[in-house]
């Protein structure tokens, strides 16, 4: 256990116990409307950490998530319109498709040796192309939508994933924090190595005698795979599913963005970023009707420009400039450099 | 597309019902609130993305529902809080959430069967009635839910109703065309309508078949492909299922193209009496027909909104909003009926006495407002619309009617 | 099989059509050729020339054809700013804060535009609007003619820009040996102010004259963004010719696809092109091989 946590100070530690027993104690704590806010914001923690993987620890810039929760949804919402396959089964099936839809575009691009901007822009296609696919695609309803059934729940169906918001917080609350540790142990792990000597100069790595196909194939993934747990999530919280809707490209795009602003290759970075955009979102609305300003797209021209703002004053990320003021700074290893 | 923008904004108004219309000098809502017991009602649109011209439309609905409420006897306390979805159903969902953990007691909204099938979920598992103003996909009444209540025809009622009008226009005018295309839009929406079309169709015993049908993307900019690949089908009539910018593309592209069919045929969709559509158009949007539920030109209720209309928006024409105003308007109204004969703000109540809603007198043709055990009024009629002069006219059944039906249309050449 | 006529009726048109969104991504090409920044509000720029020309022409009645040039010049402004004082800082940073920073640039605009021009479509209907040339059996759609013509007019002026004034021949070195440049002594920072001003030139050029073509919503800007992309590399990244070769052959591809297949797919056929394209030949038709 010591091990484990080595590289946080008492400090350190002690602040996570803290964070760690608030979310626990959160439903007692919180609303209904507080606690859809913490479910999207963990939902978005989770998702940015599988984000992470590939780009903030492989080096490889995604822009085309939304593919790998939007396959997972439909995956595991078929099966259970369609079959009554509930969703822990469903997941047996989703993870895997994800994983080779990642490997296909992953082997794709390596073995092509497309990198960097290219990459990214292959992803999106990727994604894009999926969603006017899904359009389409009769059996799952196509851009009609699939719809789950519902009913009011006198008590909660863990097995089914039917219930109130409570237990979809504690499901997303426990797969963020499996996430977490899933992600310390990679980060540490030889592996994590040698994504790290990949990340920072790919030439170099190869040059080292590490295989960079392989690693980065197993980094997307990886990747993919813890990406569609989040899936099935959605699939269930949200009953409904539109491909216009999950593989929006403005999906991706806020996937990132947590990890970007928490800082790209920091454990925490993804964890704050969901924290700080998604509160920023739902605050900036009470703010501005509080204020009067509520004309539409006011509350998104502010976003932006604290988007702009952060990415301005802090481009590594907030949680690298969190973690020195606080004094709890992970080892050098997982920041990433300038 | 567009999601780069997807949480975006939030309008929110509050329209406190007794201060405004009473014109009492001390009007202060902190009066109304304290005497405790409003009505809260919260309404969610979508005021921005890519539907917000329609939800702004909607809008407009409830702006002018405190004063016609009053008129009508609606006197309790009622407070309206309107709030944007951005288009998104995510949102809808998020939007729901707050306003109950706000403490309304009813929500209505919110044009679009997505978000609709959205918030009712939450209005399900809170325990708050749902009353939806315009939302078509059949699904949404067919879960099984309990506080979901819906004023508008689903999917299959708008194509059947729709359909069985056609033959009354060709009769009426002695023309009848001998083959038609559909082209659909690829979205919610248009594909719940190209299903009822392909399952009731069939049934309908039409004089005319369908050649073919072309589906188009939502996001398309350009409809020239699609409107090509129609032409060349030499169908004589033009069958389509749009929202509003496609149908303002698709005509306009009809009329580049030299396409005169006999006619443009609407079963139910939005868009091509939508007053921006009117005015973008101008003289080409004359004579294209919809069968669409519509406000009855002589019932005394849409003479009502017609007047607190001119009044709150003294500069914007009615027509091109009476469609999505009546149904917003008659979805507030059914809260404050209930409210009334429930006497109460708790949410079983309120949803008992929206099952037994009856009311009679209504801003839409068709029968009373009442709805099945799934929630669901099965009353709305349809009539035949037809723009005239930039005006959408009822034009058929004959006891609506204020207007002469037109068929085949003129062709673009041959107009002013 | 459909009929020789439609089918060239409707290839004609995807020509005019893609030769404007060519113009477009030319923007983007040549902004990325040199400064290599990728602009992710790249559409949403396009969405702010659209608007000006709308508003021109509803307030002064001026032709879009016509307002085209107080427009570039407009968005020559603008990109010259941003780059100046924003982006020049960003020029070696990671591509992922390269992106953020767009996107947020991004969300403005977008937001911005919602603000005050709502969020219904909005057009240009000018005398010409419903016109066609009949040519044999051929129909041409006037707006679209004009509007190509202005776009090939905008992009020649362009080359000639680059091929035979000091400024452009600059800017090219800049984009051919960066290091090599700062030696002799060129103002890169400037340079890449106003290359990234012509890039949002073209862009606002091309927005101007689109919006005789279609309708303009704000909510359109990211759309915009990734057919520039897709253009862009099947042409060439940083190649000037080949991004209007690559939105006449997005241009045509999507016509056809919409002819012979279902046209609400016929974007998939356009994601496939650049796929394709990436994996085959991933400097693009006209591009030179990187790295």
């Amino acid at each position: 256990m010591t091990g484990l946590f080595s590289e946080l100070s008492k400090r350190g530690i002690v602040l996570l116990v803290l964070l760690l027993a608030l979310m626990l104690a959160a439903p007692f704590l919180a609303n209904d409307y507080l606690l859809t806010v913490l479910i999207l914001i963990l939902y978005f923690a989770f998702t940015g950490q599988a984000w992470n993987v590939m780009m903030g620890f492989a080096g490889q810039l995604s822009l085309g998530h939304a593919l790998y929760v939007g396959l997972a949804s439909y995956v595991a919402a078929a099966l259970f319109v369609r079959f009554g396959v509930g969703p822990w089964i469903g997941m047996l099936v989703a993870v895997p498709v994800a994983v080779i839809a990642g490997a296909i575009i992953g082997f794709l691009a390596f073995r092509f040796r497309v990198g960097g901007v290219y990459f990214a822009i292959l992803t999106i296609a990727f994604a894009e192309f999926t969603r006017v696919g899904f359009d389409h695609f009769s059996y799952v309803g196509g851009s009609g939508g699939l719809f789950l059934p519902v009913s009011q729940y006198t008590s909660n169906d863990l097995v089914n994933l039917r219930g109130n918001p409570t237990m979809f917080y504690y499901v997303i609350l426990a797969m963020t924090l499996g996430a977490w540790l899933l992600c310390r142990w990679l980060l540490r792990s030889r592996l994590g190595y040698f994504w790290q000597a990949i990340r920072e100069d790919e030439d170099a790595a190869r040059a080292l005698g590490i295989d960079t196909f392989r690693c980065k194939m197993i980094a997307v993934m990886i990747s993919a795979g813890l990406t569609a747990p989040a899936g099935v999530f959605t699939a269930f919280y949200y009953n409904n599913l539109f491909p216009e809707q999950v593989f929006n490209m403005g999906r991706s795009i806020e996937i990132i963005l947590g990890p970007i602003i928490g800082g790209v290759g920091t454990l925490f970075g993804p964890i704050l970023g969901a924290f700080l955009l998604t509160g920023l979102s739902e605050s900036m609305h009470e703010l501005l009707s509080w204020l009067g300003l509520d004309v539409p797209g006011a509350k998104a021209v502010f976003y932006g420009i604290c988007l702009l703002f952060v990415v301005v004053a802090l481009p590594d990320g907030v949680w690298p400039w969190v973690a020195r003021k606080l004094k709890v700074t992970e080892r050098k290893v997982t920041e990433r450099k300038p | 597309m567009s999601k780069v923008t997807t949480k975006i904004t939030v309008s929110r108004r509050q329209l406190l019902a007794g201060a405004a219309a009473a014109g009492s000098f001390l009007a202060a809502p902190a009066i109304v609130r304290a005497q405790g017991g409003p009505l809260k009602i919260g309404v969610i649109l979508p005021l921005s993305g890519v539907q917000a011209g329609i939800g702004q439309s909607c809008k407009r609905g409830v702006d002018i529902a405190p004063a016609l409420l009053k008129q009508l006897g609606y006197t309790q306390p009622i407070e309206l809080t309107t709030v944007d979805f951005e288009t998104n159903p995510d949102v809808a969902r998020a939007r729901a959430e707050k306003l109950i953990a706000d403490g309304v007691h009813m929500l209505a909204g919110p044009f679009d069967s997505g978000a609709a099938a959205a918030i009712a979920q939450v209005a399900e598992q809170k325990g708050v009635p749902f009353m939806i103003n315009i939302a078509a996909a059949p699904q949404i009444t067919e879960q099984g839910y309990k506080f979901t209540f819906r004023n508008f025809q689903t999917a299959p009622q708008i194509i059947s109703r729709g359909l069985a009008l056609f033959p009354q226009v060709f009769a009426a005018t002695g023309k009848t065309p001998k083959s038609a295309v559909l082209m659909h839009i690829n979205d919610t929406f248009g594909q719940a309508n190209k299903r009822a079309i392909d399952a009731i169709f069939p049934k309908a015993n039409m004089p005319f078949k369908i050649l073919d049908s072309i589906a188009y993307d939502p996001a398309a900019k350009d409809l020239s492909v699609e409107v090509a690949k129609a032409k060349a089908t030499g169908a004589d009539l033009l069958m389509t299922v749009t929202r509003l910018n496609d149908a303002i593309l698709l005509v306009r592209e009809m009329v580049k193209q030299r396409w005169e069919p006999m006619g443009i045929m609407s079963p139910g969709a939005p868009g091509l009496y939508e007053q921006q559509f009117l005015d973008t158009m101008g003289k080409y949007g004359d004579e294209i027909i919809t069968t669409i539920p519509w406000a009855n030109p002589k019932a005394d209720m849409t003479k009502m909104v017609e007047a607190e209309f001119k009044k709150v928006y003294p500069k914007d024409k009615l027509p091109g909003h009476i469609f999505n105003i009546g149904f917003t308007f008659e979805a507030l109204l059914v809260c404050a009926d209930a409210h009334k004969r429930a006497g109460s703000t708790n949410g079983q109540a309120l949803a008992d006495a929206m099952r037994k809603t009856k009311i009679e007198k209504r801003v839409m043709v068709g029968g009373p407002i009442e709805f099945d055990e799934k929630g669901q009024c099965n009353t709305i009629a349809s009539v035949v619309l037809q723009n005239k002069k930039g005006v959408p006219t009822v034009v058929l059944p004959k006891e609506a009617s204020a207007g002469n039906v037109v068929f085949p249309m003129p062709g673009w050449g041959k107009r002013g | 099989m459909p009929p020789i006529d439609l089918i060239l009726n409707v290839a004609v048109g995807g020509i005019l059509t893609g030769l404007v969104y060519g113009l477009m991504a030319l923007g983007l090409s040549v902004i990325f050729g040199v400064i290599r920044v990728v602009n992710f509000a790249h559409g949403e720029m396009m969405t702010v020339a659209m608007f000006l020309a709308f508003s021109a022409f509803t307030a002064f009645g001026i032709d879009p054809l016509l307002s085209l040039i107080p427009i570039a010049a407009l968005l020559f402004a603008f990109g010259y700013a941003m780059q100046a004082g924003l982006i020049n800082d960003f020029v070696n940073k990671p591509e992922h804060t390269q992106f953020i920073l767009l996107v947020a640039v991004a969300i403005i605009l977008v937001n911005v535009l919602l603000m005050i021009f709502g969020p219904d479509a909005r057009g240009v209907q000018t005398d010409y609007s419903f016109d066609s040339f009949e040519v044999g059996k051929l129909i041409i759609d006037a707006t679209k003619a004009y509007a190509a013509l202005a776009a090939v007019l905008v992009a020649v002026v362009l080359f000639a820009f680059f091929r035979f004034t000091l400024i452009g021949q600059a800017i090219r070195a800049c984009a051919d040996n960066y290091t090599g440049a700062l030696v002799v002594g060129l103002d890169v920072k400037r340079l890449y102010a106003l290359t990234f001003g012509i890039g949002a030139a073209c862009v606002g050029a091309a927005g101007a004259v689109l919006v005789l073509i279609t309708d303009v919503t704000p909510a359109l800007g990211p759309s915009y963004t990734l057919q520039a992309f897709i253009i862009v590399i099947i042409g060439g990244l940083g190649s000037m010719p080949g991004a209007l070769l690559g939105g006449v052959l997005i241009g045509l591809t999507e016509a056809l696809a919409g002819l012979f297949f279902t046209p609400s797919a016929k974007s998939m056929f356009a994601v496939a092109a650049l796929v394709l394209v990436l994996l085959l030949r991933p400097q693009g038709i006209m591009g030179k091989r990187q790295r």
